[in-house]
């Protein structure tokens, strides 16, 4: 992958996701900038998680997901044919809906990543263990504890304990799938704020239901919402699709489109 | 009308009736289900009481020629080397030269009677003059002396118990009667043997263990038949482990949701319901036969066996047990949630590495459950070994224990079923013994694949 840093990180143009023959997200156009955050909303099954996964290629390990167009990540094609999806996955790190730190120790699971580059001497993966929980502001609580196990921690710190272990492996993009949709408001609370620490470093891209949260972090937001069609037989297909992609102050203030003043005050469907 | 008028709600009444019906369903149900576990314990206190009623209990026992009268105390173990080499002069005179050749001579046994003592006796202690004579120069009395003075004398005590003096079990008893009608059994052994001695026997004991088999049940041990099924299971863990573990992360992990997959797997789960014997008409076809040339050990430079050894029942064993260990394989790592691989993708791990760091650690302590489950049904198994061709009897002096691979062997299912096809008493005694050391391999392999589990999911959760 080349590295060639203009203003933005993603540009999609044209995107379809389908899984087998079912379109699931129709031509999204979008350009995602670098060292910001940028929120995916919109009611459930529209498609942003599915564009989120996109992304990184997370799609790849569901059979028959397939994107059409193009998902550029530094004017580089993430879908086309000589790029290994495993290296993309390991530029553009994702954190989960649900916490999910491996059945191992603190320790572990942030030395997991670089274990898998290979890095095998203990003093460097003492270290990276130890700038990863700090940037995740998590070593003060664990530091004494690493031999412990991380379902051990309580759900906010093992949601931190995911984003350390993602920023270990030093990406470039932290994508996160509804990463407080587990979490009390004071665990949402530190991880927003982390969010705001994080993206002096790195580009951030977070799908989220809360739109308050949305309001509160991004820098950008994008509003997708579902298209439907009448097929014969009483079928009904449905797709998603982005309607909307401004800076988050203009669209909370001023969407340009009916629809997303409409989800925003609550009027959705 | 008034229910449908006040919604679900009922009157205070019908309601009262129908929880005491509804609380009394849920006794009734709690009952049966502790009666079912009642039963299971019940049955399995009654077959370990059946085993250990029969190896344990009194015997009556004579020894043939009576020693009584030459040893006062009745304990061979008392006398003295010498006595105990006169002893053996008295009642096997014409063994004595075997004895000298079986534990002293130091050169081959058809020169044994011609070369001079000096040679054939090299290390031994006797009278210098006779250093030029031959064995059979001397006589009765200097062949005592030389068992006197050279062999040991837990030796000499053991040559009288096996070689001279022979145990005669007239009758034994089993625990319950031992117990409760020991006067009977005196009274009886009193009257119909008066020259015997009633004792209470425990036939498990450390002499059952390493005694190879014998025709003589007093003699008779287990040795062979316990190193026959420790090496079989060692063969069948071998081959079905890594094997059984590899099918299920391939079909699991790697093969794709076909129509053909599918119908591999539903092959899979039948395979494991067909009876062990034909497994081992089929073990016999291949591994015996077919693959004789790797059962056999001839490409190893082995030449005086035949594909009935170990390896073949070892790996008869592994095909038996293997679709156990695929299913519940294979059950264990779709148990693995999908999240943790899902986290170690996200990571960049490639799908090898997601496999080896984290799904198959996961997983592993139900495929232990697995295997454990595989193993316990290879070691009970008789059928498909006496298909591919186990030895039912070893004896001490024909094959020895087995030592590789390619010996012929015997298995302890088998030794048991061939002691309790016998006529005699003693040897369903024996049996029951057999049985009891059975069910102590079987436990404490158990206990070893249990032990490993719980180690591994502390070291997940924790």
């Amino acid at each position: 992958m080349t590295h060639v840093l203009s203003a933005h990180a993603f540009e999609l143009k044209n995107t379809n996701v389908f899984y087998g023959d079912k379109l699931a997200v129709k031509d999204v156009n979008m350009t995602i900038q670098r060292q910001k955050i940028t929120a995916f909303i919109g009611p459930s099954g529209c498609g942003k998680s599915t564009v989120l996964r996109s992304l990184n290629r997370m799609n790849d390990l569901i059979p028959g997901a397939r994107v059409t167009g193009g998902v550029h990540f530094n004017q580089q094609d993430l879908y086309a044919p000589n790029i290994d999806a495993v290296e993309v996955r390991r530029r553009i790190g994702m954190v989960f809906q649900k916490p999910n730190p491996f059945p191992k120790s603190i320790y572990d699971n942030v030395a997991y990543g670089p274990r898998l580059l290979g890095v095998r001497n203990r003093r460097m993966l003492d270290e990276i263990v130890e700038s990863s929980l700090k940037r995740a502001y998590l070593w003060d609580e664990v530091k004494n504890d690493l031999k412990k196990s991380g379902f051990a921690l309580s759900g906010g710190q093992q949601q931190r304990l995911c984003i350390a272990r993602t920023i270990a492996v030093e990406p470039e993009v932290i994508l996160m799938d509804e990463p407080c949709s587990a979490l009390d408001p004071i665990a949402t609370q530190a991880i927003e704020e982390l969010m705001k620490e994080l993206v002096k470093q790195y580009t951030i891209v977070i799908v989220t239901h809360n739109m308050q949260q949305a309001q509160r972090v991004s820098d950008f937001t994008a509003f997708f919402s579902i298209r439907k069609e009448e097929e014969t037989g009483g079928k009904e297909k449905r797709w998603g699709v982005l309607i909307e992609f401004n800076p988050t102050e203009k669209l909370f203030a001023t969407p340009d489109h009916e629809e997303t003043e409409r989800y925003i005050r609550g009027e959705f469907g | 009308m008034t229910d449908r008028d006040t919604g679900i709600l009922r009157d205070e009444a019908q309601f009262k009736r129908g929880l005491v019906a509804r609380q009394f369903r849920g006794t009734l149900w709690k009952r049966f289900f502790a009666l079912s576990t009642l039963i299971a314990i019940a049955a399995l206190i009654a077959l370990f009481f059946n085993v250990a009623n029969r190896a344990f209990g009194y015997v009556i026992s004579e020894y043939e020629p009576d020693i009584s009268a030459v040893v006062e105390t009745g304990d061979v173990r008392t006398l003295t080397n010498d006595q105990l080499a006169r002893l053996i002069a008295t009642y096997a005179e014409n063994r004595l030269r075997v004895i000298i050749r079986n534990n002293l001579s130091v050169v081959a046994n058809d020169q044994f009677t011609t070369a001079p003592l000096s040679v054939a006796l090299a290390g031994s202690t006797f009278p210098a003059e006779w250093n030029d004579l031959t064995i059979n120069d001397l006589e009765a009395a200097a062949w005592t002396q030389i068992i006197s003075t050279n062999l040991s004398h837990e030796r000499l005590v053991e040559i009288v118990l096996t070689d001279i003096v022979d145990e005669t079990i007239h009758e034994t008893f089993m625990f319950s009667e031992s117990l409760f009608e020991s006067e009977r059994i005196q009274t009886l052994a009193a009257e119909t043997y008066p020259h015997a001695t009633l004792y209470f026997r425990t036939w498990i004991d450390w002499n059952f263990i390493t005694n190879p088999g014998s025709s003589d049940p007093t003699q008779a041990g287990i040795r062979t038949a316990l190193l026959g099924s420790l090496w079989v299971i060692a063969i069948t863990i071998l081959f079905a482990f890594p094997i059984g573990v590899g099918a299920a992360l391939y079909l699991e992990e790697y093969a794709a949701d076909t129509p053909l997959n599918r119908l591999i797997e539903t092959n899979i789960r039948n395979l494991a319901g067909v009876p062990s014997i034909i497994y081992g008409l089929l073990g016999l076809a291949i591994f015996v036969r077919t693959l004789s040339a790797l059962t056999s050990g001839a490409w190893f430079g082995i030449t005086d066996s035949n594909g009935r050894t170990i390896l073949s029942a070892g790996l008869t064993m592994g095909l038996l047990i293997l679709p156990v260990i695929i299913i519940n394989s294979q059950e264990a790592l779709r148990a693995v949630p999908f999240s943790i691989r899902e986290g170690s993708y996200g990571l960049g791990a490639t799908k090898w590495q997601t496999i080896w760091r984290n799904v198959l650690p996961a997983a592993l302590p139900g495929i232990l459950t697995g295997t454990i489950l595989g193993v316990s049904r290879a070691i009970g198994e008789t059928a498909p070994l006496i298909i591919v061709g186990a030895s039912t009897t070893i004896l001490s002096n024909s094959p020895p224990d087995p030592n590789s691979p390619f010996s012929a062997f015997t298995a302890i299912p088998l030794q048991i079923y061939q002691w309790t096809a016998r006529p005699q008493d003693e040897f369903k005694t024996i049996a029951a013994a057999a049985i009891l050391v059975l069910l102590v391999v079987l436990i404490s392999l158990n206990a070893t694949a249990i032990i490993l589990r719980q180690r591994f999911r502390r070291s997940l959760s924790a």
